[in-house]
This record gives C-alpha cells, structure tokens and sequence, in this order.
C-alpha cells in the first residue's frame, strides 16, 4: 500500500474484478463497451437485453458476459417473470437478481467515460469501488465531503464517535453532458448541459431522500440487492422512468432504518444521449402527479423493530405500499404484489444469504464461470 | 448570477483579534469597499487597531461594548465578540470573515468575492425538504433533477449561508496534531441546502445569515473553560450552529453549504497543536454529549419567531444538558440573556 502522506500517491484501490458485476440494460448495441474496454475488461458482464428477443445484441470482443434476453428472464422466472418490466431499463434488476456477485455497477449504454477538468480520464468504476469500501456518515454532516478522501479530514465539531461511520450501501455517480433532468425540465431546457465538474462525493443525510438516477449506479448487493427492486415500468404500465426514483426511495428509506449509508457525487460519466422530451413527458406524465403522494409516503415509512433484514424491510415496505398508496391508483396495488413477487424471487435465486445489516458476515456463494 | 445587492443590505463583521488589519484589508478591498463594516475590537486586546483608509467603517471597543450592553454576563471577548457586531448591525445581511482568511482563487485562477456568493446563497431559496443530486438548482447551469417532487421547487428562504476554507481547513486540534501539515487543495464548485434535520458543524469562520430572520439565533452560549483566541481553542461557533439549525429547521427556513471558499492562512505547528488540544479537549468531550439532545429535540409550535426558538431551546438545554456539566447551564443562561440584550438593543430598526 503506498503510503498516503501530503504529496504521496494515493493508494491503490482493490480491482475486486471476482467480487463485481456490471448490469448494462440495453435495447440497442454495446459500441459504447469499447471506450470503457480499459476499465471494464477484467469484470463480468451480465446484459440484459430488452425489447424484442429476436434481435441480436453485438458485444465487442474481448469481454466475458452473459447477455439476458426477455426468453431466458421468462424461463428462468417462471411466472415470476411479471415483476420485471418490458420495454424500460427497470429491466436492469433481473441482472441484480440473478448475480452471484457482492458489488454490482450498473450504467447505461449511451455513457461514456468523462474527463476531469484535467482532461484525465475518469474510471468511474474504480471511484464507486472507492465509496462502497470507505464508510458513510449519514448521522452528522461533514462540511468538507467525504471525510475519508484523501486530503480532507472531519470537520472541528464532528463529534469523534460518529466519526467511524458506517457501511456504505450505494453509490450514486453523475453525469456530465446531458442531465438527467424530467421532461418538462428537459422541454424548456432543450440546450441546458451540465459542465459543472463538482470534486465531491457526500453522504445523503439519515431521513433525507433523494432522486436516484440509474444510469451509473454502484451498490452493495450483500447489504441492499433485495431493496433494488426498480419497479413495474414500461410497456403495459401507466409510468415510466421511475423505476429508479422508486428504487432509491425503498432502499433509502431501508438504508436509514438498518444505518447504512449512501452516497452521491463522484463518480462523473458523460452522458451522450438526450432521450426524447415527449417521449418522456408521455411516460412521466402520471409519477410527475404520484411522486407528490409517493415522496410524503416515504418521508413518513417506519419500520417496526423486527424488520431486521433487508427483505422484511421490503416485504413490510410493500404492505404500506398497499394500504397507503393503493388509494392513489389501482397501479399501486399492483406494484405492491410486484415487490412481494421480487422478494420471492430473490430468495430463490440467493437462498443462502441473509441481507442484514452491515454486522453480519455473509458468505459468498461460488463465483459463476470465470 | 445576476442577482442585485444593495450596498444597504450588507453590513461586514469583523471581529478584531489582530491589531493590524491592513494586510487584511487591503486584500478585500474589492470586495468590502462598496459595503458598511462593524469591526469589533477583541475586548482583550490592549493595542489599537491598524485600518487603511477609504472604507465606510465603525469599530466598537470594549468601552463602547460596555456602553451599549451595561451590565451583562455574557464574555463577549475573543472570537465571541463578533456577537456584538450582529447586534447593532441594522441591516438585512451580515457577512462574517475571520480576520486570518483572504481571499481564495478558484479553479480558474480568479479571485472569489465571498461576500456576492454568501449573499447570492441568502437571495435564492434553500430545498431542505429533498436532496438535489445536482446541488444547487438555482446556481446558472443547474437545475432540479428528475425525481425532484415539483411542489417542492419553490424552496424556501436560505437564512444562512456557511462557506468554506482552503489552505488551512477548519479541523480540531487533535485532527492538526496528528495531520500537522495537511492542506485543504480541494476547490468543490456547488453550494448545497443541508437538508431538514441533519446536524452540522457550522464554523464561524466564514459565514453570511440573514439578521432580519435569524438575528437571535446567532448566539454566543457556550464558552470553553479553557477556550482560547485561536479557532481550534472554540466550540462556541459550533455550539451556536447547532441551535441555529434546530431553530431553522423548526421554522422551515433553510442552511446552505459549500461556496464561497475563503483562504484561511496561519496554520499552527505540532507543538501548538498539542498546547491547543490540551484546551480544546474538554470541547471534544462536550460535543459527545450534546449529539444525543440535538438528534432528538423539537420545538413547540408555538414558537414562531427565532426569538421563541431560543427562550425555548434554553430551557431545555438548561433541563437536560445543564446536569451534565455547568457549561451547559451557563450556555443557556447565556443563550437566555442573549435574547434580553436582543430586544433591548438588537432589535430596533431591524
């Protein structure tokens, strides 16, 4: 390890190219896969391709992945299978289901590498392994940012038993380029990008909820997978691109309930692709309405004292769900049946671990092909 | 952004704790100039104060502090004594600079006029009530995020505003013995709401508040037996902070973080260091045993005014901290005098 004095290198953070999983949903192709060629190629990747099975999806040479399609999700599921959406990148949590892995990385197909203000290249990878292995503090804000990077420190003030902090369960990346900004934002801003590169990476207050953005998302599949639920989305569903709203909110309000952190910043990708405002605008229309009932919901989830793993934090999340937001739209009612399927199927496919809080020891199965 | 600053909205504070402040004000002429200063002269310093020519100031010495206030049992010497200066300050916005800071560059080599960025930070509402990925919505370039309830982006009004230092960062005195030599390099373009009810460590170093709503919640309360003139000898700022952010939260006014940076020079030694941990120790302790009380407190809704926050908070603190130690008890009989003196002094005019 190199010592990390004042003008020492910083010290080298562990590949941990067994212990991750990249999740790329995708529609398209996977061109984008050969500028991340140097930081990615040593990890497996699992491809979930959506929209019509038929079609096939090129993946550039030199990658170990395995690529999913809407058969083998239907085969492999069952009548399961319901609660992964068609036609939405919400697709992308079959991939978090079926991983045998203890980090996931997912990040979308119109992504590319950033550069900092340098003009280096950003491995987005190698920052969001470097939040998931140093603690958050979501009890006491440090005014300096993450107080485990190199080159900043707590805070005077920061009280020193809340100074150990505590696992970190997610971590959100940026986009430079095209923001992720909703429809109506997106209509009477079509030419808004963002160039701000903001150094920091923090962790989002306990009892603070946030938007979480899918597209370069990192997480601890051991303490949060079976939060990672990203909804019914899509095709036949009256919303879109809410599947990862939906899944921050469950896994935060989790988070907080099991103190576990997360955190947003750094890593930056370069966001290449402005989807389509009226598109988007068709899709959103209904959760720029529900999110209004969505957002006081979460703010007000407690968690009794016996939900003391990840899946009964969920399976209790899902019958307030029901009793609380079903009044909404009969969509709720069917989104909390979802939730209840997904856990289900989650305990199939990882029947031996117990997603507690970070205390326990979980073994990892046996790694899958190479 | 271009948001209008009146030059009569802003009084500067500065409290004096040097006697020369001609290098100090030469450096922000440019950006103190247009605007009133209230240099408050530490009550025990013994030589006169060193100011150049050319600004709108006034100073208040300790006869005139005597004057003004008469009797009071609040020490207002030391760091404290910036205090005075949000007293009698008239006006809407005080922007508060430690006299050991100047003016910081930013990543393009341009010198940043903290005193525009605190007040652009007051001028646009705060979003306490959810976290924007993209920081502040309303900085140029930025906006709310998809996922960002729309009943939400009205915000609410931002009443302080708690920069940031680079070069020597405001860490305690144990962090600076063991980390001596450490600088803060790191420029982070993005101001941020602290969201409702996270606890923070506001440092005095470098803020900017809106007196008209928050006046008395800016407050000298808790002294150190041992507190000294250096910032690592203090907790009274983050004592102050602590209070300040219940009483915002209470009242749904908002706290931001992050710009303006100012360059915050005379670091100290290892050895000072350690002189200084040997008196900054006791504030370590004490921290610890306020965590609890502020995760957990909660105001009356009867308390509608930042006045009625910290009657209230005093008695509590006065309840449930001052068993614990007398600095307790003494920080909210403080806190309790604080307001007597606001309303017979403070308050007119504002």
């Amino acid at each position: 390890m190199v010592d990390s004095g004042s003008n020492g290198a910083v010290p080298s953070t562990p590949l941990l190219k067994d212990e991750l999983d990249i999740v790329i949903p995708t529609i398209r192709n996977l061109d984008f896969l050969e500028m991340w060629r140097p930081f990615f190629q040593p990890y497996h990747l699992i491809i979930i391709q959506d929209g019509d099975p038929s079609k096939t999806i090129r993946v550039p040479e030199g990658f170990d992945y395995k690529l999913y399609n809407r058969n083998d999700i239907n085969r492999m599921l069952g009548p399961k299978a319901s609660c992964i959406s068609f036609k939405d990148s919400a697709c992308r949590c079959f991939g978090f289901l079926i991983s045998k892995k203890k980090y996931i990385f997912t990040i979308d197909d119109d992504c590319f590498v950033a550069k900092d203000p340098s003009g280096k290249e950003l491995n987005a990878l190698e920052q969001h392994i470097r939040n998931l292995l140093s603690p958050s503090t979501p009890f006491f804000f440090n005014t300096l940012y993450d107080p485990f990077r190199k080159g900043a420190d707590f805070v005077r003030g920061y009280p020193f038993s809340l100074r150990e902090g505590v696992a970190t369960a997610v971590s959100h990346g940026l986009w430079l380029n095209i923001p992720d900004y909703d429809a109506p934002t997106q209509l009477v801003k079509p030419l808004e990008r963002n160039t701000r590169f903001v150094d920091a990476v923090l962790t989002i207050p306990k009892g603070t909820l946030f938007p979480m953005c899918g597209m370069n998302l990192a997480f601890n599949r051991e303490l949060i997978g079976p939060a990672m639920y990203f909804g019914l989305m899509g095709d036949d569903q009256p919303i879109g691109r809410y599947d990862d709203m939906w899944a921050g909110w469950c896994s935060k309000v989790i988070c907080d309930h099991l103190a576990l952190g997360v955190k947003t910043g750094l890593p930056y990708i370069w966001h290449s692709k402005a989807s389509n405002a009226f598109a988007n605008l068709k899709k959103e229309y209904n959760g720029i309405y529900w999110q209004e009932e969505m957002v006081p919901f979460f703010q007000s989830v407690k968690f009794p004292k016996e939900c003391t793993t990840v899946q009964k934090c969920y399976i209790e999340l899902s019958k307030q769900v029901k009793a609380r937001l079903g009044k909404v739209d009969p969509y709720f009612n069917k989104l909390a049946d979802s939730m209840v399927t997904w856990i289900e199927a989650w305990d199939e496919f990882n029947p031996s671990e117990n997603m507690g809080a970070a205390a326990a020891e979980v073994p990892n199965g046996p790694a899958q092909g190479k | 952004m271009s948001l209008n600053i009146e030059d009569n909205e802003v009084d500067i504070v500065i409290a004096a704790l040097r006697s020369d402040l001609t290098a100090f004000m030469e450096k922000w002429r440019p950006f103190f100039s247009r605007f009133h200063l209230i240099i408050i002269k530490d009550p025990d310093m013994e030589e006169d104060l060193q100011i150049p020519p050319g600004f709108d100031h006034q100073v208040f010495t300790k006869s005139d502090m005597a004057q003004i206030l008469g009797a009071t049992s609040i020490n207002f010497s030391g760091h404290s004594c910036r205090y005075f200066g949000y007293l009698v300050s008239r006006k809407k916005y005080i922007v508060s600079i430690d006299d050991d800071c100047l003016p910081a560059r930013d990543n393009t080599g341009t010198l940043v006029d903290a005193v525009a960025q605190h007040i652009v930070n007051l001028k646009t509402p705060a979003t306490p009530f959810f976290f924007n990925t993209l920081y502040d919505p309303f900085c140029k370039g930025a906006d709310f995020v998809r996922g960002f309830p729309f009943s939400l982006r009205n915000g609410v009004e931002c009443v302080l505003s708690c920069g940031l230092w680079l070069n020597i960062a405001d860490y305690d005195a144990p962090t600076q013995v063991v980390k001596p030599n450490d600088r803060n390099v790191r420029y982070v373009d993005a101001v941020m709401t602290v969201p409702v009810r996270a606890m923070m460590p506001v440092s005095g170093i470098n803020i900017g508040f809106n007196r008209e709503l928050l006046g008395p919640a800016l407050l000298p309360g808790l002294r150190l037996a041992g507190e000294g003139k250096q910032r690592w000898e203090t907790m009274e700022d983050i004592w102050c902070g602590l209070c300040t952010k219940v009483v915002c939260d209470h009242l749904g006014l908002g706290v931001k973080s992050g710009l303006p940076y100012v360059w915050r020079g005379d670091g100290v030694d290892a050895q000072g260091a350690m002189e200084s941990l040997k008196r900054e120790w006791e504030g370590v302790k004490l921290m610890e045993e306020v965590v609890p009380f502020f995760q957990s407190v909660r105001l009356p809704r009867t308390a509608v005014t930042a006045e009625d926050c910290v009657i209230e908070m005093a008695a509590m603190v006065k309840e449930q901290l001052g068993p614990l130690n007398p600095v307790f008890a003494s920080a909210a009989d403080a806190m309790v005098e604080w307001v007597k003196l606001w309303k017979a002094v403070g308050s007119q005019g504002a």
